[in-house]
């Protein structure tokens, strides 16, 4: 299926303890706790509803855990967030990317916010890698969704990120787009990125990852390594635990 | 230095934005035409009766104007969750209030500029010979509403009821500013020099010192979240 | 635990208004009229002490994120505008015998009509957020920006009444020459202040309880 590399480091780049969501009086995650190396990619699979996003969003420090901890590259996210941001890259629905302008611009512009080297020749080295060098002057408006999240790769590449965070990373994208994305990971993972991809489809799951979560009613119920896994025992092992809920092939 | 560059391109940025989409200024400057009507009918046509209130009418057209040029400041900002990504960004939030602040009193300014010379136009003021004094005024005026309204802008944005709840938060803050610049301007277009509206000056640059660092300070907290 | 400072505000406001409106002289130039102050007086001054706890509980929940802070800057927000509004209509009905009308745009009515215009928008964001965490910080940002305004406010105000019209006669003007009188405000200052410790710690026992 896929190598788990020799290139997986032994200290874990994300360690999340026993980290609890409340909103309002509904708790979200019910003491989760993961540990995410570098060269590693981890799958969280569960059904909607599951805490998947909200986890993902309390590792991008974008909201406090109720309670429990997070280390992100040895570093106290409570405490600091402010330190950690610049380690991690989130790709989400919602792909940063300004309508109105180009995709050069749109790379510069968030190259600069981050306080990087906005150089001319590395932004459009990054545009050339996710094959958007052609359309760099077009406005963004004009782009396909999977064009929106190439761009947002783009931007993951000048910001050389430890910590990759996908959110449904492949929805909305044709084959072509899923093939970019699942290249694109590998890399991350090949240069000591430790990187967490939500998402409800078990085959794109499988694909991508080194070890596969389910969380369901905001607890990880299964953390095994996905090479422990065939398909049909995954698909099983999920069906149990959600009660027959909804899931994607 | 990073704090200068990230002020920067959020101001290149949306200056880009407005210049290619060009829906919210062309927009604007129409409805300060609009206006010179409204005004115009409100007070029936006798001429010294609108001459009186031209130094209110002014400031109230550039309120109004104000309330929907900057109420939209961070419109953008809600596509695509370009809001998210910029508080994923490192370094002190601040800049971008600056660089926000900045396009805004540009915006403001071009609209002023407008409602100025429409109104020398139309209602036939003299508005050269106290220009400069009258610029002063304007851009302090300018300069107290924008810092206010993009910081408030930036919180409704959030916020249900935004189209409301933005004017219902600004005005009564902008009441200083207004009492200030239109007492100043009325003086300025009787003829009075500036140093009797020194202490109007005074007032409107301390109120301009104390919006913008209370901007300054609580942008980051309006931003997270 | 908040019961006893409630009786000892009833009575001390019981005693104040009393004193108000009995053992107080009639006042020579306004009449019975005057009186009035008693109540408007303490009104406004027990207000600026609510919007000075509305400073300093947004800069606390700013500085520390705990609910606690947040409690009391919304609580004291709230009382301070029924208090406002307490100085308004006094005011008003204080200036009706005198002016004739219930309105003028005298400096001072004008800065405090101010007040409960920036405090009502400060209650109005508060109450359309619901998420407890943004509701604070928003509420704190625009009750910072309310208190820091209210000098210029005043100020501005001031100097644009004394455009139009020389300055009033009216208003409490410089301190009675009478001491009874002196004394029995103070008595209603007083009371009025532990009404509003009573009123306010009461609120804040109830929004803490409507957070559990």
């Amino acid at each position: 299926m896929h190598e788990r590399g020799a290139t997986i480091s032994p200290d874990p780049v994300i360690r999340v303890a026993l980290v609890r969501k409340v909103f309002g009086l509904v708790p979200v995650l019910d003491g989760v706790s993961l540990d995410v190396r570098g060269g590693e990619a981890v799958a969280l699979l569960g059904p909607n509803g599951a805490g998947k996003t909200t986890l993902l969003r309390i590792l991008a420090t974008l909201l406090r855990p109720t309670a429990g901890s997070l280390e992100i590259g040895g570093i106290d996210a409570r405490r600091d967030p402010e330190r950690v941001r610049p380690l991690m890259a989130m790709v989400a629905h919602g792909s940063y990317v300004y309508e109105d302008l180009t995709a050069r611009e749109n790379l510069r512009f968030w190259e600069v916010m981050r306080g990087g080297d906005a150089a001319p020749a590395r932004l459009m080295a990054a545009l050339a890698q996710v094959e958007l060098d052609g359309v760099a002057d077009e406005r963004a408006r004009t782009f396909s969704a999977g064009m929106k999240r190439r761009l947002a790769l783009a931007r993951v590449l000048l910001g050389q990120a430890r910590v990759l965070l996908l959110d449904e990373p492949f929805t909305g994208l044709d084959q072509r787009g899923r093939k970019w994305v699942h290249e694109f990971l590998q890399t991350f993972k090949a240069g000591g990125g430790a990187a967490v991809v939500a998402t409800h489809s078990f085959g794109v799951g499988l694909g991508v990852a080194d070890r596969i979560g389910i969380l369901v009613g905001g607890r990880l119920l299964v953390d095994r390594p996905a090479a422990d896994l065939s398909g049909a025992q995954l698909y099983r092992l999920y069906e149990s635990l959600t009660d027959g809920l909804e899931v994607a092939p | 230095m990073s704090y200068t560059r990230r002020a920067w391109i959020i101001f290149h940025k949306d200056l880009l934005v407005e210049r290619r989409s060009k829906e919210q200024t062309n927009a604007l400057l129409f409805f300060c035409l609009l206006l010179l009507f409204l005004f115009q009918f409100a007070l029936g046509p006798d001429r010294e009766r609108l001459a009186a209130a031209l130094p209110g009418l002014l400031w109230l057209g550039f309120i109004l104007a104000g309330l929907l040029g900057l109420g939209r400041s961070f419109l953008a900002e809600r596509e695509n969750d370009c809001w998210e990504g910029l508080r994923l960004t490192p370094g002190d939030k601040s800049a971008i209030y600056l660089g926000k602040l900045t396009g805004n009193c540009v915006l403001m300014t071009a609209v002023e500029i407008m409602l100025v010379l429409l109104f020398a136009l139309f209602y036939n003021v003299d508005l050269w010979t106290p220009a400069a004094p009258l610029a002063l005024v304007l851009a302090l005026g300018t300069l107290g509403l924008a810092a206010v309204g993009t910081l408030f802008a930036a919180m409704t944005t959030q916020v249900r009821a935004r189209e409301l709840l933005f004017p219902v938060l600004l005005l009564p803050a902008q009441v200083p500013v207004l009492l200030a610049t239109v007492s100043a301007t009325q003086a300025l277009l009787l003829g009075q020099p500036l140093a009797d509206v020194a202490h109007w000056l005074k007032l409107l640059a301390g109120a301009d010192c104390v919006y913008v660092t209370i901007g300054v300070l609580t942008f980051e907290f309006v931003l997270e979240g | 635990m908040t019961h006893a400072p409630g009786w000892l505000a009833a009575v001390s406001l019981a005693a104040g208004l009393a004193a108000g409106f009995g053992y107080a002289p009639r006042e020579a130039v306004q009449g019975n009229v005057q009186r009035i102050m008693y109540l408007h007086v303490p009104s406004v001054l027990t207000a600026y002490l609510a919007f000075g706890l509305v400073l300093l509980g947004s800069i606390g929940y700013l500085a520390t994120r705990r609910p606690g802070w947040d409690r009391l800057a919304g609580a004291a927000g709230e009382i301070g505008v029924l208090f406002t509004g307490l100085t308004i209509v006094s005011g008003s009905i204080w200036g009706r015998p005198t002016w004739g009308t219930w309105w003028t745009w005298d400096a001072r009515l004008t800065s405090t009509a101010m007040l409960f215009l920036i405090y009502v928008g400060y209650l109005l964001l508060r109450s359309v957020i619901d998420d407890p965490d943004a509701r604070g910080r928003y509420a704190a940002v625009v009750g910072i920006l309310g208190a820091v305004n209210i000098p210029i406010v005043h100020f501005s105000v001031k100097w644009w009444r004394a455009l139009h019209q020389p300055s009033t006669i009216l208003g409490p003007g410089p301190a009675p020459i009478d001491p009874a009188i002196e004394v029995v405000l103070f008595l209603n200052w007083v009371a009025f202040t532990l009404l509003f410790a009573y009123f306010l710690a009461r609120r804040i026992e109830i929004a803490r309880l409507e957070e559990t």
